[in-house]
């Protein structure tokens, strides 16, 4: 058992020592960047309410951190302007060959910007860690051959449905249908060779997005997608107190409902929005973006301990 | 329909009942989508017919535990319509039906100590050893000292089936077959 173990740890060694590279190729691009390295707590009293995001209770009250986004956003609220960090973030139920309930986010915000220029920054950021970071032979995922230097796709979601579901899931589509559309059909086709920016999601899945000003039926929210794995979640932030405290409240009283847990309102965070301009954040999954660069089959091999043998 | 299992406890291997008949998973993955619920795409196989057929569940949805066991049973005759059998720890009679037999019966010789599947006490398959050992009782003569063409003749098993075997094998040996393809494996001594 002991020697099994020893084993399946050394045979982990090329993905380890990948992961090690990408973790420091993603600090020094945030470092060239300009970018203060925080910290923020693990444990909170009040995690973002979110449907279906279980976060997992520690003592006292308190839970694991699901996000580090609402003291990320505090501290932009208290006058940083870049800020990123690489931490783990905890979501109770969550397993399979891209999700630990254990994981590892990289999160970044901008003051005074929106989702366009996260974009932008993904583009940077994953072209400079490939361009240090792939083998000569260039990145193969599951055997089809990725392209980081090509030009990016984008898409709506509304193009996205249209295309590879065959409906316009409009402003508030039906919660089952959308989820399970976009995880059969849309997601897969997703991202080859090139990566795909998935934007403008409908008003209902905004989260804590703002509504975009030209167009009220969208959020402006993306995802990025490589071959057909969602890799990150950024938007424009919303920095309306008053919506933000209805969305919580709403989410709160759903979490009773399904998980029969009272979750207290991130108070801190509401009044920390009073002083919070525009700005925009993103979180970055790094298990998954080291899974893509090594070629990696499941979660499981980036990472020296999965959930069952920690 | 016994212990109740959520779409939670979902994994490859485990086992669900659906409609009152015995599910395998054969294929899991868990998704979520974005900021959307948790997702888990199965791939079922009915334990009965051996269809298969791909289902996404939802958090919180439900299954029931279905009645399975597998026990080691000998095979004693055939009858002309079912199979008799003799569970090897009580010494119990089973009896099964040609169909719940299925492809299996290509290869039961008397004696033979197989694996049978029951659902609610009910014998639903068979499944056999890896390798068997049969007798071949029907084969045209072969060209001896053929070794190496690697072309084969049709040759009947004492239990009735017929197999491709090589060139050089003869009528009253005995070959070794293996159940998982089907296929002639070698020629056994003695």
């Amino acid at each position: 058992m002991e020697t099994d173990e020893r084993e399946a740890l050394y045979a982990k060694r090329r993905f380890l020592e990948t992961r090690c590279r990408v973790l420091r190729l993603i600090r020094a691009f945030f470092e060239s960047e300009g970018f203060l390295e925080v910290q923020t707590p693990l444990l909170t009293a009040a995690p973002a309410p979110e449907v279906n995001i279980r976060p997992i209770p520690a003592d006292n009250g308190l839970f694991l951190s699901t996000s580090p986004e609402l003291h990320m956003k505090r501290l932009l609220a208290a006058g940083f302007e870049k800020i990123f960090q690489i931490t783990p973030a905890f979501r109770a139920g969550e397993r399979g060959r891209l999700h630990h309930p254990e994981f590892t986010i990289l999160e970044w915000y901008r003051s005074g910007a929106n989702y366009k220029d996260l974009q932008q920054d993904c583009q940077n950021l994953v072209r400079f860690t490939c361009r240090a970071s792939a083998p000569e032979s260039g990145l193969h995922f599951r055997g089809v051959g990725l392209d980081f230097e090509g030009r990016w796709e984008r898409s709506s979601v509304r193009e996205a449905f249209g295309k590879f579901a065959g409906w316009d899931p409009g402003p508030n589509p039906d919660q089952d249908r959308f989820d399970l559309d976009m995880v059969q059909k849309v997601e897969t086709n997703l991202g080859f060779p090139v990566p795909c920016i998935l934007e403008d999601y409908p008003r209902s899945q905004a989260a804590l997005a703002r509504i975009k000003p030209e167009d009220p039926d969208v959020a402006e929210r993306f995802e990025l997608f490589w071959a057909g794995i969602e890799l990150a979640n950024g938007f424009s932030e919303l920095t309306d107190a008053e919506e933000q405290r209805t969305r919580f409240q709403s989410a709160i009283a759903r979490k009773k409902q399904m998980e029969a847990i009272s979750y207290p309102l991130p108070g801190a965070f509401l009044a920390s929005l009073q002083h919070l301009g525009p700005c925009a954040g993103i979180a970055f999954g790094v298990d998954r973006f080291v899974m893509l660069v090594s070629d990696a089959e499941s979660i499981d091999d980036v990472v020296a301990f999965s959930p069952e043998t920690a | 329909m016994g212990v109740v299992l959520t779409a939670g406890e979902l994994r490859k291997g485990l086992k669900i009942e659906i409609d009152g008949e015995p599910y395998l998973v054969v294929d899991f993955e868990f998704s979520k989508p974005g900021k959307g619920q948790a997702l888990y795409r199965c791939r079922l196989k009915n334990m009965i017919t051996g269809a298969q057929f791909d289902r996404t569940y939802r958090s919180g949805e439900k299954f029931g535990s279905p009645d399975v066991e597998e026990q080691e049973i000998q095979y004693l005759y055939g009858d002309g319509q079912n199979y008799h059998f003799m569970n090897t720890s009580n010494y119990e009679q089973i009896e099964m039906s040609a169909e719940a037999v299925g492809e299996a019966s290509s290869f039961l010789t008397e004696n033979l100590v197989v694996n049978v599947l029951l659902f609610q006490g009910r014998p639903i398959g068979l499944t056999l050893p890896n390798f068997v050992e049969l007798k071949i009782v029907d084969s045209a003569p072969g060209i001896k000292g053929d070794t190496a063409s690697g072309a084969t003749k049709p040759a009947t098993l004492d239990t009735g089936h017929v197999i491709q075997v090589p060139l050089f094998v003869e009528e009253g040996e005995t070959v070794r077959i293996d159940t998982r393809t089907g296929q002639y494996v070698e020629r056994v001594k003695g």
